[in-house]
């Protein structure tokens, strides 16, 4: 492990049971979890080369319980972390010893669904999937769509300002939400925006989403929902090289067509998705593009033809366009258990750096590089429209060396991604993962600046306080 | 020598900006910070003497049409990045406002000034508000130091979004230098169906039924009647040809329960929505206040409906009716109590968009904030401009 958490405070540890104990009145002895094995599955989320059992665990069950056991713990000068369902790629709700977990997953219900003002009221412990899940029926859908969305929560998503596979038209989670109630770390309740468009004041609400659960723990949210198109359709493109798939992703926007989506994949991540989905991928092209685009049969007809059109320019040597719902499926079951299917032949870190994308095909040549200085195998996988790259770089989890290794070639991507004029992350967010690489892309100025945002809403630094910044950021400002 | 507390500075770069800021911050002398000042009357006015006007830091600096970015200095006029995006076939999506013919003022609105006024036109219903599109900000804090966040690709969550927080912030929290603005292709065509003699509940459930249809209406607003011109509820759609008629028959049969819609076309629909992006009905008031009210659509009709009889003497409906623009007379508070006591809450607040600055001075020109929220508002302040000398007191007393 190469990362540094900070050490945990005796004080606070040798205070244990009178701290259980102060979280039990508030919630009811059922829901604080401190028994070791009970503890286990909270030690680590999606970053599983960090673990550490948190001091203990509490789940509330309202907005008021959050901010009592936020009292307490602030007057207790306690540690705390936020926990959606714990999928985070980046190490956010990486727990520590001395620190309490406060999950939101009793808080799930669907508070009101207001088609008139295209807004659903949630509580953030829902699974992103389950708010489209609620208005389905009705015809409409949440448009962000992290991969893990079958898992994750909402409070999740707010915290990393989740993107997905279809930002390139609906934005991102920022762009999507109307109003939040979030608790602050000394219990205080706040209202932000509503079911209006716009809020009074600075824009906290487009400061607190993708603040990483270190301004406050979120409970409630407005959410905008959007009428479903008509119909959808991909068609799915193979070329010989991926500089060539590279090259027509920039043409295709430059056509004035504007997907819902670009995926792309390149041919080790198309071999391994087609041995676990069967999807009818192309096994002789060195890459590939899932272009999909919305709106009635009439119009999708015209947009996948001028798609076809430029992708003929552009090299494409396979052509296949998804002519029932059937084979539309298909096409998308490949891609959208690409990090399970990987999963299963490999270890693997997944990167989340985003680039201009008119830099993709040498930066991918670049990408391969890295990892083969390093003996290691990559394979990609991205949402090509808006440049946010997922090179998955593959190892062996029971070879320390290897992982090192890993890490080391995914910090050299990441610092590639800022050389070109990107970024660190795109998506996934900076948790502990990327923290150490803050100063690739920002300079002192910069991090003092967010730092003193940091202090204003918790002077103590007890929420999920190691992360995003270089741990002595703080000392220095 | 000239009056140091009344000077005008004019930074040619950030690095001019950074040391006038730092000097101004080691004498505590306040800045007014100026685009194009073509919307010196929006906001509580000035109170201070010396300003730093961007008018200097102009140029596109970066422009890449296939990843649908554009990044420019601070105070580069919003016309020459708009005549940039036209070449190429794009567009800047939240239909950015230039409202210098309501403040009737001259000179040439800067893009500095739409991402610190966070200014959108009709599209921001379906599109985003500036703030959405504003994936960028350099900008120098009160400490004079050059600050950036963001950058220029679209998807990034690295650090706080300092952009978002810039955004409206009207430079109480930093001087903006470079600002960069995600873009997308010109739609080709659009269409725009007008409904008439409906009344306000009628045009806001017009609109609510359009804007929930998957027919993507881009453009949701509603004149009502004014002298003999009857109430005119107008919803738009833009895409290529083809999309426009099946759309436009798909969203007449979805609208049919609110009568039979005239179609308009070309510049007659663009000029229609200039209009309404322009604010034209209140063009003529100049000496009349001008309330922006922020509420959820489906309380707006009742909103307007329950206010004092002749407190409004005209008013529009943007973005659905998520937006009321209400005209009423300047004297005394020009309404303020009565159009906020009348708000449904749930976030909901009216700004004074315009009107005399003895009006600006008296009374509360921006909603007042809870007191939780204020504390942080302050905070953010203090963070951002710890001695107080950007734009003080422009956007509430205290900030």
């Amino acid at each position: 492990m190469s990362l540094r958490m900070p050490d945990a405070n005796p004080r606070v540890i040798a205070r244990r049971d009178e701290i259980v104990a102060g979280l039990a009145r508030i919630v009811g002895e059922r829901w604080v979890i401190s028994a070791e094995d009970e503890l286990r599955p909270y030690e680590t989320d999606g970053l599983t080369a960090y673990r550490q059992v948190p001091l203990a665990v509490v789940l509330p069950a309202t907005t008021e319980e959050v901010s009592r056991v936020l009292t307490f713990l602030h007057e207790e000068g306690v540690k705390v972390i936020g926990r959606g369902a714990g999928t985070s790629l980046c190490g956010g709700s990486l727990p520590e010893a001395d620190a309490v977990v406060v999950g939101v997953s009793r808080m799930s219900k669907v508070l009101d669904i207001d088609l008139d003002t295209r807004t659903v009221r949630v509580e953030t412990g829902i699974t992103n999937l389950a708010v489209t899940g609620a208005v389905d029926h009705l015809g409409f859908f949440y448009a962000p769509d992290p991969s893990s969305q079958l898992a994750c929560t909402i409070a999740g998503n707010l915290a990393m300002n989740s993107g997905g596979a279809h930002c390139l038209k609906y934005g991102v989670t920022t762009n999507n939400v109307l109003g939040m109630t979030c608790v602050l770390m000394d219990g205080t309740v706040i209202e932000l925006g509503g079911q209006g468009l716009d809020m009074a004041g600075y824009d906290l609400l487009g400061l607190m989403i993708g603040s990483e659960g270190q301004f406050a723990i979120t409970t409630e949210a407005t959410l905008r929902i959007l009428p479903k198109a008509e119909g959808a359709r991909p068609v799915l493109l193979g070329f010989p090289t991926s500089s060539d798939a590279g090259a027509c992703v920039a043409k295709i926007i430059a056509s004035g067509l504007v997907p819902v989506a670009i995926e792309f994949m390149d041919e080790p991540a198309i071999r391994i998705c087609e041995d676990f989905a069967q999807a009818g991928y192309p096994l002789d092209v060195g890459a590939m593009l899932i272009v999909e685009v919305e709106g009635a049969p009439g119009e999708i007809d015209e947009q996948i033809a001028k798609i076809t059109r430029v992708a003929k320019d552009a090299g494409v040597v396979h052509v296949r366009e998804a002519k029932t719902p059937a084979e539309a499926a298909a096409i998308w079951k490949g891609r959208k258990s690409a990090f399970g299917a990987m999963g299963r032949i490999s270890d693997y870190v997944c990167m989340d750096g985003t680039i201009p994308t008119t830099r993709l095909p040498e930066v991918l040549v670049r990408i391969s590089e890295i990892c083969e200085s390093h003996g290691l195998g990559v394979a990609n996988i991205f949402h090509a429209g808006d440049g946010n790259l997922h090179p998955l770089i593959l190892y062996d989890i029971n070879d320390p060396d290897q992982l090192h290794r890993a890490e080391v070639a995914g910090a050299e991507v990441l610092k590639l991604c800022v050389e070109v004029g990107g970024c660190l992350t795109g998506e996934h967010g900076v948790g502990v993962e990327k923290r150490d690489l803050m100063r690739e892309q920002f300079t002192e100025e910069d991090l003092r600046q967010q730092v003193a945002i940091k202090d204003l809403f918790d002077p103590q630094w007890l929420l999920n306080p190691a992360k995003v910044f270089p741990l002595d950021v703080r000392d220095a400002a | 020598m000239s009056d140091p507390r009344a000077e005008s500075h004019r930074p040619g770069d950030a690095a001019e900006v950074a040391a006038i800021v730092r000097e101004a911050a080691a004498g505590a002398q306040p800045l007014e910070i100026v685009g194009g000042g073509t919307k010196r009357g929006y906001g509580r006015p000035a109170q201070t003497q010396a300003s730093l006007s961007t008018e200097l830091l102009t140029g596109i600096t970066l422009y890449e049409p296939s990843e649908m970015v554009i990044s420019a200095r601070a105070g580069t006029p919003v016309a020459e990045v708009e005549a940039a995006l036209e070449a190429e076939n794009q567009r800047l999506v939240f239909e950015p406002p230039r409202l210098d013919s309501l403040y009737g003022s001259a000179g040439e609105p800067t893009v500095g000034a739409l991402a610190a006024m966070n200014l959108s036109g009709p599209a921001r219903v379906h599109s985003g508000a500036a703030r959405d599109s504003l994936i960028g900000v350099a900008f120098v804090n009160g400490k004079g130091e050059l600050i950036r966040s963001g950058g220029r690709v679209m998807k990034n969550v690295t650090g706080y979004d300092l952009a978002k927080l810039q955004a409206g912030a009207l430079g109480t929290l930093g001087v903006l230098t470079e600002v960069t603005f995600k873009v997308l292709p010109k739609t080709e065509t659009e269409l725009t169906l007008q409904f008439e003699e409906l009344d306000d509940a009628r045009a806001v459930a017009c609109l609510s039924a359009a804007l929930r249809s998957p027919y993507e209406a881009t453009g949701a607003a509603h004149l009502p009647a004014e002298g003999d011109r009857a109430a005119r509820t107008i919803v738009r759609i833009e895409g290529f040809p083809g999309q426009m008629k099946h759309r436009g028959t798909m969203l007449a049969q979805a609208l049919k329960a609110f009568g039979r819609p005239a179609e308009l076309r070309d510049e007659k629909s663009r000029s229609l929505w200039r209009d309404v992006r322009e604010v034209a009905p209140f063009l003529s008031g100049a000496e009349t206040a001008l309330w922006r009210a922020s509420l959820p659509s489906t309380a707006a009709a009742a909103f307007v409906g329950s206010l004092p009889e002749g407190l409004v003497r005209r008013h529009v409906y943007d973005w659905g009716g998520a937006l009321v623009w209400l005209e009423t007379d300047p004297a005394g508070d020009a309404g303020a109590a009565a159009i906020r006591g009348a708000l449904p809450g749930q976030g909901a607040h009216a700004t004074l968009q315009r009107g005399p600055a003895e009006l600006r001075a008296r009374i509360d020109t921006f909603q007042p904030l809870p007191e939780t929220l204020m504390r942080l508002n302050r905070g953010l302040k203090a963070a951002f401009d710890p001695a107080g000398i950007l734009n003080p007191g422009r956007m509430h007393a205290g900030l």
